[in-house]
């Protein structure tokens, strides 16, 4: 019974799901075309870079790269603040 | 905590082109595929196999946390920094300021497709130099704290 109704469950929510993606028109981008064909006919120019994809990470989009390396960082502030050493009843820096 | 001879011997010797490969995926970043996350994160892996060869106490003697800890703010400072110049010159936050210029990494790149130039891309080569030593820096001092404490099971 149980098995049941998390199987009709799981169904009803694919199905519900499937919904937006069927409507998705994969191959024909409608929105974002002259976009591509701005960076593939003047990326190569204004970057110097022959990897597009680079050039668009570090340059057209410097500030997604530096959020990126700012969560690094705060990541590793937070397993730093996780992992520290502890002794009883005082603690100490991880060194 | 200390695997085998064998292990040990093997880690030992792939480490070096295990570095060398992450810097050439680093270096390379504007050319080919890859860039400084993806570098960064295959000289981590050698890093983390020193680790797991010869446990924590005898890599952190030579590599130590602090070390790596610089590295990451270091990458991260060189960042912001090569953006920030961008200002001091009269241009936006992020601009390519040495793209085109004839300078270093400033040849500039004919279109369409060709084998490449190190000395071109302006900034990016820098940015991705950055990046590179902050994520070889993070990823190792994140699995440094957590491997610290690892004991072997008896």
């Amino acid at each position: 019974m149980k098995k049941a109704v998390t199987g009709a469950v799981i169904l009803i929510l694919c199905a519900v799901l499937m919904i937006p993606v069927l409507s998705l028109s994969f191959g024909s981008p409608a929105v974002s075309q002259g976009m591509d064909d701005y960076f593939i006919a003047h990326g190569q120019e204004q970057t110097g870079a022959n990897n597009i994809v680079t050039g668009i990470v570090f340059d057209y989009r410097g500030f997604d790269t530096l959020g990126e390396a700012t969560v690094l960082f705060t990541a590793v502030l937070a397993v730093g603040l996780v992992f520290r050493k502890l002794k009883r009843g005082e603690e100490y820096e991880y060194e | 905590m200390n695997m085998s001879r064998i292990v040990r011997t093997v880690a030992d010797i792939s480490f070096p082109f295990i570095l060398i490969y992450g810097f050439y995926i680093v270096v390379h970043g504007h050319l080919t595929p890859g860039g400084g996350f993806q570098g960064g994160a295959v000289i981590a892996t050698g890093i983390v196999l020193l680790v797991a060869a010869h446990g924590h106490e005898a890599v952190a003697r030579q590599i130590t946390g602090n070390l790596l800890k610089n590295a990451e703010t270091f990458g991260l400072l060189l960042f912001i920094i090569t953006a920030l110049i961008a200002i001091l010159l009269g241009q936006g936050f992020f601009t390519n300021w040495l793209a085109n210029t004839g300078m270093l990494f400033g040849t500039p790149v004919a279109f369409g497709p060709g084998p490449g130039d190190l000395n071109t891309a302006g900034v990016i080569p820098i940015m991705n130099i950055a990046v590179g030593i902050e994520v070889l820096g993070a990823l190792s001092i994140i699995l440094y704290y957590m491997l610290s404490g690892a004991q072997e099971a008896r």
